[in-house]
């Protein structure tokens, strides 16, 4: 029979250690304790379930079956009453006893009352239930966890909302994360909402002077007032209060006051046990208390002199607690990096670590913008962070983290320390991260089940794991994981994902099995290698490499493609389509834009427009009436809808232009007509400007050419989309006919290696310019293949729009029922 | 039994895997042919109106081609969210599909 482990809490810390116990000793014999009915649940949603935003359902920590399958004796609505440290066994409430080998105590705390006369008044309530002050033995309710405001105004029996709503003014008592948070809560239902603070200034346990000043000024300018040094003494009124008189003599009339001065570790249970307690329960670097075999964590649990109130520490703590419990020596917890987060809509801050210090003991870098809101301080000591304050904007957050977590130097690196690489926010994070700190999710479990569930959207994230269901300050940090994981923006990757989780194999490996095996369809490349029946993803990705390998010799199959590559134009929001004919470089004939005009009046098209890429777009047109709209317009198709070589944005250029060195005209339209439509791993856009003054924007495009006073530079890599980037200089050549020649190589070298989807902003960062340059240039054997096999690609190009006279499927454009004989 | 039934088509209309639209004064169904079998369904996805008969099928699943909805073809479910769409019986006679009258309502 396994060792028994007692657990008194039911909240994250108690679930947290429990989920790692089981993992080490899956025979552990395990009981918990709970004060509360409920399954264990995280609090921070339960503002969420009371707004009817999410059921109830969907914040339990674990479901009965967790319980049930893994033989856990649960004590729902039990106490604790006592601990019997000599005979190793707990009392509860109901005069049950159980005997235990190891305990942890997880008992979290309770919000603190400070002594205000008065405070049993009407319409004074504390932030979290005032029954919770009385000695409770395990189980915090409405806790912090995070700095994160859990019930606010939002959650009480009593039906606080109702009187808020009631209230015209309130006040709130307390200036830190709880009492901001309550007060923006407030005032969000029209309440005139006043914050009274004991303390020279707001949040001083996590900000300097400046930062705190900064963010009276936001509240105020939210319509919340703040007075400091402000020390309540009395509620005044009777039963209900009308006012609350201030130590300084003044008084504040109001018909509501929220208490928000802080939590207390709840420590009563250690305490009459005997376990010994300073401000909470003392743990060594095993999370021991001072009674063998009996362990704490969580808010309850004092380490190295320190409490902590947040999610990431405390998920340090269970798994150290754990291995303990297992009694594997190997972890020791030697304290957490506080990192604390106002989530306050419209303020970004965040504190992490140390934020002020002596001088001559810590320096500062300083970075401020009064007038933007904008201040971001960096303590360093001896060459490496030791903590940071970022207000405004707190994206880069996990990267100062990381700095002061792995105590990397920061000498070679300190003139852009303050700013570092803002956009790599979830770069830097390593899998264990807290990404969603609402509902506990690392970057780990977010990257598993995209990798696992072939997810591509932060909804899909959110369905799979809870991440960002709550607060949603999180989106952007898993857009960008869903960037790098799926190849989309970003370059460092930790390895090549699968296609999609039908297909367990990285897009390169693939290539590789269907050129050694000969495979020519989309099914035979299912059949060997997906364990599910393809999907959207994979089978546009397979289609690609199909082309892009065995060129024309392949079976085209037009049910695994996207319905854009099915009718050759783009689908619109209400399933309509655009045409955009190929105009190369921009220029049109006076007859064409004629029949384009025509096309607009005989077809009724609700709207015409230039587009960005210098063409014109026929906006609005049907399915069906796409094969006569093409043979009226007698136009190439523009391959606006597909991921292909586009367009190619071209300058005046010396024909015209006083300035122009290069006739950017010309070589835009060599460009755009040689590789048009060939397809590509994700859309190509190009550009040619015919001076350094770059009017064709050709350095934010996938391959831009500038003119200079004797040949053109080439460049590859650009991006005006989402995340712009400049491009790279890959070449500088003489000629136009060399400035083609080496677009096609780089061409055809993000044709065969780029992922599907990848854009070559993203490509080139993956790849990196000097593998480029080397591929291309360098390696004779290899780029006269590149050279070749484009080729035979462009050799056999035919126009998509051609399907409009010869259709390649059934009733390619046209509904059931039409043409009925 | 023919006169409560509305033909929609033929097998031979729906290329294998794929989906076409039928249409009936402002109603709209999907039809779709995977693997042999038919099968019927409405052709606007609740989520914002997008045409399901162009999506592409993953299994007996279909992927709305605006935003990646995803419904069962049997069922109707969506994968996912809580959505459904309406799912109607087809009758084959020879190569003549056939459909219930009243879908439209």
């Amino acid at each position: 029979m396994g060792k028994r482990l007692v657990v008194i809490g039911n909240g994250i810390a108690g679930i947290a250690t429990v989920d790692e116990v089981l993992r080490f000793d899956p025979d552990m014999q395990i009981s918990i304790f709970g004060k509360e009915p409920h399954l264990g649940y995280n609090r921070v949603l339960l503002s969420e379930v009371l707004a009817g935003k999410m059921g109830m359902d969907s914040i339990y920590l674990k479901n009965r079956d967790w319980y049930d399958k893994n033989n856990i004796d649960l004590h729902l609505g039990v106490k604790v009453i006592g601990i019997d440290t000599l005979n190793k066994k707990i009392t509860a409430e109901d005069g049950s006893t159980i005997n235990y080998d190891s305990l942890l105590v997880a008992t979290g705390s309770s919000s603190y009352i400070p002594p205000i006369k008065g405070v049993e008044k009407e319409g004074v309530f504390p932030f979290r239930n005032i029954e919770d002050t009385e000695g409770i033995l395990n189980g915090a309710r409405d806790s912090i966890y995070d700095g994160k405001v859990i019930a606010s105004v939002v959650y009480d029996p009593e039906g606080i909302l109702e009187k808020v709503k009631m209230s015209k003014r309130a006040l709130v008592i307390g200036g830190g994360l709880l009492g901001l948070e309550a007060a923006r809560a407030l005032s969000l239902h029209g309440v005139e909402v006043t914050i009274a603070h004991i303390m020279e200034r707001l949040m001083e346990q996590y900000l300097d002077e400046t930062a705190s000043g900064m963010l009276k000024d936001e509240m105020e300018r939210m319509g919340i007032r703040v007075l400091l040094n402000c020390e309540a003494v009395e509620i005044l009124g009777y039963p209900r209060v009308r006012g609350v008189s201030f130590r300084d003599g003044g008084i504040y009339d109001t018909d509501l006051v929220v208490i928000a001065a802080g939590i207390r570790p709840n420590l009563g249970l250690a305490v009459s046990s005997g376990i010994m307690v300073d401000r909470g329960i003392l743990v060594d670097d095993h999370m021991e208390t001072s009674v063998k075999d009996i362990y704490a964590i969580g808010e309850c649990a004092e380490h190295r002199g320190r409490t902590y109130g947040l999610v990431a520490p405390i998920m340090e703590q269970a798994k150290v607690a754990a291995e303990a419990v297992c009694n594997r020596d190997g972890a020791i917890y030697e304290g957490s990096i506080p990192a604390s987060v106002l989530k306050v809509m419209g303020i970004n801050l965040m504190s992490i670590g140390e934020f002020s210090g002596q001088p001559g003991d810590l320096e500062e870098i300083v970075y401020k913008d009064l007038s933007a809101s904008i201040y971001r301080k960096i303590l360093v000591k001896e060459n490496r962070v030791a903590g940071a304050i970022l207000l405004g904007d707190v994206n880069d957050g996990p990267r100062i983290l990381r700095l002061i977590k792995e105590g990397i130097d920061i000498s070679s690196v300190r003139s852009r320390i303050l700013f570092g690489d803002q956009s790599s926010g979830a770069a830097v994070m390593t899998d264990a991260d807290l990404v969603c700190r609402c509902m506990g999710i690392t970057k780990g479990m977010i990257v598993t089940a995209i990798e696992e569930h072939g997810i591509t959207s932060l909804n899909g994230v959110a369905q799979h794991t809870k991440a960002c269901t709550s607060c949603r300050g999180c989106s952007p940090i898993i857009d960008q994981i869903l960037q790098e994981v799926l190849g989309g923006d970003y370059s460092v990757e930790p390895k090549d994902p699968p296609i999609c989780s039908c297909i367990n194999l990285p897009q390169r490996e693939l290539r590789e099995k269907i050129i050694e095996k000969g495979l020519k369809s989309v099914k035979s490349v299912l059949i060997n290698f997906a364990t599910a029946p393809g999907c959207d993803k994979c089978k546009p990705a397979i289609s690609y490499l199909l082309n892009e390998i065995w060129i024309d010799d392949y079976e085209e199959n037009r049910s695994a493609r996207f319905i854009n590559d099915r009718v050759h134009a783009n689908i619109q929001k209400d399933g309509s389509f655009s045409v955009i004919p190929r105009v190369p470089g921009g220029v049109v004939t006076s007859e064409e834009l004629r029949r384009i005009a025509n096309v607009a009046d005989k077809y009724k098209v609700p709207m015409v427009k230039i587009t960005g890429g210098q063409r014109i777009s026929l906006l609005g047109i049907r399915k069906d009436q796409l094969p006569f709209i093409w043979s009226d317009l007698g136009m190439r198709s523009g391959h606006a809808y597909t991921k292909a070589v586009r367009t190619c944005k071209t300058c005046v250029g010396n024909l015209f232009c006083r300035v122009g060195l290069q006739d950017s005209i010309g070589l835009g339209i060599a460009m755009e007509s040689r590789f048009q439509g060939v397809s590509t791993p994700a859309k190509i856009k190009m550009g040619v400007s015919g001076c350094p003054r770059n009017c064709a924007e050709a350095t934010i495009k996938d391959i831009g050419v500038v003119g200079i006073q004797d040949g053109w530079e080439v460049y590859v890599g650009g991006n005006g989309g989402n995340r712009v980037r400049s491009a790279d200089l890959l070449v500088s050549v003489k000629s136009g006919d060399d400035a083609i020649r080496i677009s096609g190589l780089f061409l055809q070298y993000y044709r065969e290696d780029g992922r599907f989807g990848e854009r070559t902003s993203s490509f080139v960062e993956r790849i990196g310019m000097d593998k480029i340059k080397e591929t291309l240039f360098d390696d004779s054997l290899k780029n006269v293949r590149l050279g070749e096999r484009l080729d035979l690609s462009l050799a056999v190009l035919k126009d998509p729009w051609e399907e409009g006279s010869k259709p390649v499927a059934v009733r390619q454009f046209e509904e059931l029922g039409a043409y009925e004989g | 039994m023919k006169d409560k039934m509305i033909k929609v088509g033929k097998i031979s209309d729906v290329p294998e895997g794929e989906g076409r639209v039928f249409r009936l004064g402002r109603s709209e169904i999907a039809i779709f042919r995977l693997d042999s079998a038919i099968f019927v369904v409405d052709n606007k996805c609740p989520h914002k109106s997008g045409p399901l008969a162009d999506g592409i099928v993953a299994g007996d699943e279909v992927i709305c081609p605006l935003h990646g909805h995803r419904f069962n073809l049997k069922t109707g479910l969506s994968v996912g969210d809580d959505e459904r769409i309406n799912t109607y019986p087809v009758f084959v006679e020879g190569e003549d599909l056939f459909i219930e009258d009243g879908f439209a309502e």
